[in-house]
C-alpha cells in the first residue's frame, strides 16, 4: 500500500518535470517561429503600405525603379523620368490631397462618388504623372499602369542605406545604418570595458587580499543588478553633458556616450567571467613560473592570462552580446538618429533602440510593424551566433586542457 | 661547482601550526638526498624552504637559518629571482605551461631577460637532451606541451628547470604521478644529473629512495627523526620509528 502511493507520487512528479520542460521548449520554439514568421513577412513585397499603390500613365515606358527612387521622386529630388531610366519628361506628382487642385467639388460629387472617374481622367491625360492612390480605385478598367518597382529582398533590407519606414509612399527599409550604429556602439563598449574589466579581474584574482576581494566581488555583482534605465539616466545626466563639453559638440548624445554607458554595463559580465577563468589557473602552474625566477607580473601576463585566455575571450564576447541587445540605456543616450555615423562623436541609432522606439507607433500587422520584427530577427541571429561562438570556444578549451 | 646546503634549527609555522620543528642538517654537493616520511610530516614544506616557495603562503613564519654556500637565503636583501635561478624545482605533478614545447623550455630564459634567439635554441636543445627527451620531441617543438604523455611532460618540466642552469635541483615526488617505465626513466635521469647538480628529492617510495639517493632523511610529524647515508638508514636505522616506516609498518 505504502509502496504504491510512493510510486504514484514519483510518477506524478516525473510527469510534472516532463511537462514543464516541454512547455519551456515549446514556448521558446513558438517565440522564435513567431518572430521569423512576422519578420520574413516583409520580403518579396512592394515597399508600399497595403491598400495603397503608385500608378503612372499607361504610356510611360519606365522599367523597374527602386524604393529609394520613389522616395526621391516624391521628395522632388528627382524631377525627370530620365533620371530613373525613363524618357525625357518632367515628373508630375500626385497625392490624394492634391485632387482639389485639379477638380471642383461639383466634379467630385457631393459624396465624392465621382472620384474614381476623375482620377482616371487625370492619370490618362498627364503623361508624366506619378500618383499615390488607394488601390481600391485601381481595377481593370482604370487607364493606368502600376509603377513597376523592386520588391523588398534580404539584400536590399540589409544593404539599404536609409531607415525611414514611415516614408510615404515608399517605406525606406535599409538596416545598414542601424547595423552600423549597433556595431559601432558595441565595439566601442567592448574597447572600453575589456581593458578595464580585465584589469579589475586580474586585480581581484591575483593581487587583492582575500578580505578586499570579499568586498569587491559583491560590489561588482551589485553593478549587474542595477536596472538599465538607471544606467541610461546616469548617462543622460552625467556622461552626455560631459562628452558635449569635452569635445565641444552641438549635442552630447553620441555613439561614444552609448559606448561608455554600455561599457559600464558590460563590466560585471566581463569581470566575473574573466576572474573565474583566471582563478582556474592551477596553483602549480603559477608556482612553476615563480620557481623559474619569474616575478608576479611576468607570471600574470605570460602564464595566467594565456591560461585563462579562452575564458577571457568568452567574457568579452558575452559582454558584447549584452551590449548588442541592450535597449533602454542606449535609447536614452545615443540621440537616435538613423544615419550612418562617420565618427564616434555622432548620434546613432541601434537596432534594439529602434524596435523599442517605433513599435508603439507602427500599425499592427503593417509593413513597418513587420519590418521591426525583421530587425528583431537580425538581432536574434547576431546574439545566437555570439552564443554559439562562445560555446565553441569553451568546448575547444576543454579539449586542449585535456 | 655545486654548493653545500645546510639548515640550522629551522622552525616553520603555518599560522599556529608548527610544521617544521628545529630541523638541522647538511647536504653535500653533487649528491642526492632523499626526504622520506609519512604524508603530512613536512617533507614538501622543508623542500620549499630552499627556493623560498613558502613565501607565497600568507601567515607563514620561519625561524633559524638556511644557508646555501654559506649565505642565508632568508636574509633581508636576498634577490629571490637570483636564488630561484640557482635553485630549480620539479613538482609532484607535471605542470607544463599552456605553450609549445619549445616555449616551455625557453620560458625561464625569457623571464630572466635572455633574448638571443640562437642562444635560446641551443639551450632548449641541450636541456631536452639532458632530460633525455630530445629524441622524442625534436620534430614537434612547436606543438603544445599538453600533447605529451605524463612521463614526457615531467621530463619536459625537468628540462625546463635545467634550462636556466641551476646548481641545485629540488624534486617533490617527481615520479609519483607516473607509470613504472616513466619512473625508471626519471630515476636514470637523476643518476645522470647528480654529476652536475645537488639534488634534494621528496619521495614516498622506499625503493626509489634506496635506488637513487646517497643520503636519506626521515621526517615524522615535523621532526627530523634520522638523517644519514642511505645505506645506513636502510640497513641499520637507529630509531625504531625509522625502522617501522621503512619496513612498511606504518605510513
Ligand atoms: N599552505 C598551508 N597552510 C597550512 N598548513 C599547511 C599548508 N601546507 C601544508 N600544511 C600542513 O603542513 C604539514 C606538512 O605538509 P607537507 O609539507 O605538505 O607534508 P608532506 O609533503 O610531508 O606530505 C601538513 O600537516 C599540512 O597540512
Ligand atoms: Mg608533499
Amino acid at each position: 500500500m505504502r509502496n504504491s502511493i510512493k510510486r504514484f507520487v514519483e510518477k506524478i512528479s516525473e510527469s510534472i518535470l516532463f511537462l514543464s520542460s516541454t512547455v519551456t521548449t515549446l514556448s521558446v520554439l513558438l517565440i522564435v517561429i513567431f518572430l521569423f514568421k512576422e519578420g520574413l513577412g516583409i520580403f518579396n513585397k512592394d515597399p508600399i503600405e497595403e491598400g495603397q499603390m503608385v500608378v503612372i500613365n499607361k504610356n510611360n515606358p519606365i522599367r523597374k525603379v527602386v524604393s529609394a527612387d520613389i522616395k526621391n521622386i516624391f521628395d522632388q529630388n528627382i524631377t525627370n523620368w530620365k533620371q530613373v531610366g525613363g524618357k525625357d519628361d518632367s515628373i508630375i506628382l500626385f497625392r490624394m490631397d492634391d485632387i482639389g487642385n485639379y477638380f471642383t467639388e461639383e466634379q467630385l460629387g457631393d459624396t465624392f462618388q465621382f472620384v474614381p472617374q476623375c482620377l482616371a481622367k487625370l492619370v490618362d491625360s498627364i503623361p508624366g504623372i506619378i500618383a499615390y492612390i488607394p488601390s481600391k480605385y485601381f481595377n481593370k478598367d482604370f487607364p493606368a499602369r502600376e509603377l513597376p518597382m523592386e520588391k523588398i529582398t534580404v539584400g536590399s533590407f540589409i544593404k539599404g542605406k536609409e531607415w525611414f519606414p514611415t516614408a510615404q509612399p515608399a517605406a525606406q527599409l535599409g538596416v545598414y545604418p542601424l547595423l552600423i550604429g549597433t556595431l559601432i556602439v558595441s565595439l566601442g563598449a567592448i574597447l572600453i570595458a575589456l581593458p578595464l574589466g580585465l584589469a579589475t579581474a586580474i586585480f581581484m584574482a591575483e593581487i587583492a587580499s582575500e578580505r578586499l576581494r570579499k568586498i569587491l566581488k559583491p560590489l561588482v555583482e551589485l553593478l549587474a543588478g542595477i536596472p538599465s534605465v538607471v544606467y541610461g539616466f546616469f548617462g543622460l545626466v552625467v556622461i552626455v553633458p560631459f562628452i558635449q563639453q569635452v569635445f565641444h559638440l552641438p549635442v552630447g548624445e553620441t555613439a561614444f556616450a552609448g559606448s561608455v554607458v554600455l561599457g559600464i554595463m558590460a563590466l560585471p559580465t566581463i569581470i566575473t567571467i574573466s576572474e573565474d577563468a583566471l582563478r582556474t589557473t592551477p596553483r602549480a602552474m603559477k608556482e612553476a613560473s615563480l620557481a623559474l625566477g619569474a616575478n608576479k607580473w611576468q607570471t600574470i601576463h605570460r602564464v595566467i592570462v594565456p591560461y585563462a585566455s579562452s575564458g577571457i575571450t568568452a567574457a568579452a564576447i558575452l559582454g558584447i552580446g549584452r551590449a548588442i541587445g541592450e535597449t533602454m540605456a542606449v535609447l536614452m543616450v545615443t540621440g537616435n538618429a538613423a544615419v550612418i555615423p562617420h565618427t564616434w562623436l555622432e548620434p546613432v541609432r541601434t537596432i534594439p533602440a529602434t524596435i523599442a522606439a517605433e513599435l508603439g507607433e507602427a500599425p499592427h500587422g503593417g509593413l513597418h510593424f513587420k519590418a521591426l520584427f525583421a530587425l528583431a530577427c537580425i538581432l536574434f541571429i547576431i546574439t545566437m551566433a555570439i552564443n554559439l561562438f562562445v560555446a565553441y570556444i569553451s568546448s575547444k578549451n576543454k579539449m586542449s586542457k585535456r | 661547482m655545486s654548493l653545500i646546503i645546510e639548515t640550522k634549527d629551522v622552525n616553520l609555522y603555518y599560522g599556529d601550526f608548527h610544521a617544521l620543528k628545529g630541523i638541522s642538517m647538511e647536504m653535500q654537493p653533487n649528491t642526492v638526498t632523499a626526504f622520506i616520511g609519512p604524508s603530512g610530516c613536512g617533507k614538501s614544506t622543508y623542500l620549499r624552504l630552499f627556493n623560498r616557495m613558502n613565501d607565497l603562503i600568507d601567515a607563514v613564519k620561519i625561524t633559524g637559518t638556511i644557508n646555501i654556500d654559506g649565505k642565508n637565503v632568508y636574509e633581508k636583501g636576498v634577490d629571490i629571482v637570483e636564488l630561484r635561478r640557482k635553485v630549480g624545482m620539479v613538482f609532484q605533478k607535471p605542470n607544463p605551461f599552456p605553450k609549445t614545447i619549445f616555449e616551455n623550455i625557453a620560458y625561464g630564459l625569457r623571464v630572466n631577460g635572455v633574448g638571443d634567439k640562437h642562444f635560446i635554441e641551443d639551450r632548449v636543445e641541450r636541456s631536452l637532451k639532458q632530460a633525455a627527451l630530445w629524441e622524442e620531441v625534436k620534430d614537434k617543438l612547436k606543438k603544445s606541451a599538453f600533447e605529451l604523455s605524463g612521463g614526457q611532460q615531467q621530463r619536459l618540466c625537468i628540462a625546463r628547470a635545467l634550462a636556466i642552469e641551476p646548481t641545485i635541483l629540488l624534486m617533490d615526488e617527481p615520479a609519483s604521478a607516473l607509470d613504472p617505465i616513466s619512473t625508471s626513466k626519471i630515476e636514470e635521469l637523476i643518476h645522470e644529473l647528480k654529476k652536475n647538480y645537488t639534488i634534494l628529492i621528496v619521495t614516498h617510495n622506499m625503493q626509489q629512495a634506496a635506488r637513487v639517493s646517497d643520503a636519506t632523511a626521515f621526517f615524522y610529524l615535523g621532526n627530523l627523526v634520522e638523517f644519514g647515508t642511505t645505506k645506513d638508514i636502510f640497513t641499520h636505522p637507529n630509531d625504531i620509528k625509522t625502522q617501522n616506516y621503512i619496513t612498511g609498518r606504518f605510513g
